[in-house]
């Protein structure tokens, strides 16, 4: 499903009719000019390639420019490809209407990378339970055993161990559009999405029955 | 940290910092992206809100809705608190009803927030007043302020008012 890229603003709030205060996300879309259509013949597939902000030509590797060069497009960054069943009302160089893909109301997903956490213990990471902190007892916040002996002699795969948080790939679903200006491409999404503020999102509408 | 990650330089020569200027560039990303959300508030701003300040004496008129009705509710109280920026600014304004204080939040913008006024100007010397609450009857009293400090008359001195006493209540103890 065709989606629009854009940047995390930041919160605020907004007030609804009644008067409550609603949690806003803003978004600031990028260009989400079509920069290259995948077909059944020459790529096996069939997909739009989007390209989200305009950049300086040194961000981009050679292949890439290559690639928008030979459209003669501006130097976009990123280039994020989405799958379409139909490509027929799609044009290398034209923007995509983000009031065609969103509308206010709706249901979008929202994707990014979350905020990095660094290598973290099973507590934060996982949620755990911890030892008492005192009264003589040893155990802190390490984790407890990771097996039994002879039976069945081996550590399970996927158990929960220390490790890296965060900086991954989050889809956060079922986000209501609040406002949308195309005009100035800002974004209004209720609650919150993951990243930092100047992070990269991918928005797409949600396959809900709810959805128009 | 920084200084680990700096290149080698002699002693007393420095390089440009490459980081700190990377730092300046992303606070000036950051500003240019407030400015969004400025820009998004600023409609839903209220331009006629009274200056508050800590320790004032207020009357709030909250709009509610009553079985498909609206009408006005005044509440008044002490301002022990400001909290937030733009249009998330949030006042929390303490009284004692029957004995039981009560401390309510509310969001300055809000539509439903008809009309601030001020009563009494306090004169306190913190940003949190929550000493109040540990404090009943005579002890909450707060001092008001009398005009701006450069104009007040020598003889008005604030002191030859009797300041909230320090001893605690019978109830708290």
């Amino acid at each position: 499903m065709i989606g629009l890229l854009g940047k995390k603003v930041g919160m605020t709030m907004v007030f609804d009719q009644e008067g409550l205060s609603v949690p806003v996300t803003v978004i600031q879309l990028g260009k989400n000019i079509v920069t290259q259509k995948m077909t059944k013949e020459t790529n096996g597939y069939t997909a739009v390639q989007v390209g989200g902000f305009q950049v300086k030509e040194k961000r981009l590797n050679k292949p890439e420019m290559g690639a928008l060069k030979k459209r003669e497009l501006p130097a976009m960054k990123p280039l994020k490809e989405f799958r379409v069943d139909d490509l027929s009302g799609y044009n290398v160089g034209e923007a995509l209407k983000p009031e065609a893909i969103v509308v206010e109301g709706a249901l979008v997903d929202v994707q990014g990378r979350s905020i990095g956490k660094g290598f973290q213990g099973t507590i934060k990471r996982y949620n755990a339970g911890r030892g008492p902190m005192s009264h003589g007892s040893k155990f802190h916040r390490s984790m407890g055993s990771i097996g039994a002996g002879t039976t069945p002699g081996r550590t399970f795969k996927g158990l929960h161990m220390p490790g890296d948080m965060g900086n991954e790939t989050v889809t956060v679903r079922h986000l209501k559009v609040v406002r949308l200006d195309a005009e100035k491409g800002l974004l209004l999404v209720r609650g919150g999405t993951p990243g930092v503020d100047g992070g990269l999102l991918v928005i797409k509408p949600s396959k809900t029955k709810w959805n128009p | 940290m920084a200084d680990r990650l700096r290149p080698c330089s002699g002693p007393g020569k420095r390089l440009p910092d490459a980081q700190a200027m990377f730092k300046q560039l992303q606070i000036l990303e950051r500003l240019a992206m407030n400015q969004i959300i400025r820009e998004i508030e600023a409609p839903l701003l209220k331009d006629n809100l009274p200056k508050l300040n800590i320790g004032d004496t207020v009357k709030v008129f909250v709009k509610i809705k009553e079985g498909g009705k609206e009408r006005t509710q005044g509440y008044e109280g002490v301002v022990i608190k400001r909290h937030g920026s733009g249009v998330s600014s949030t006042v929390t304004v303490r009284r004692v009803f029957q004995g039981i204080g009560i401390e309510r939040v509310f969001l300055l913008h809000s539509p439903r927030v008809e009309k601030i006024t001020v009563q009494r100007r306090g004169d306190v010397r913190r940003s949190k007043l929550y000493y109040l609450r540990e404090r009943t009857g005579k002890a909450t009293r707060i001092k008001e302020k009398i005009g701006h400090k450069k104009d007040a008359p020598v003889q008005a001195a604030p002191a030859q008012q009797a300041p909230p006493t320090e001893k605690k209540d019978a109830a708290e103890s």
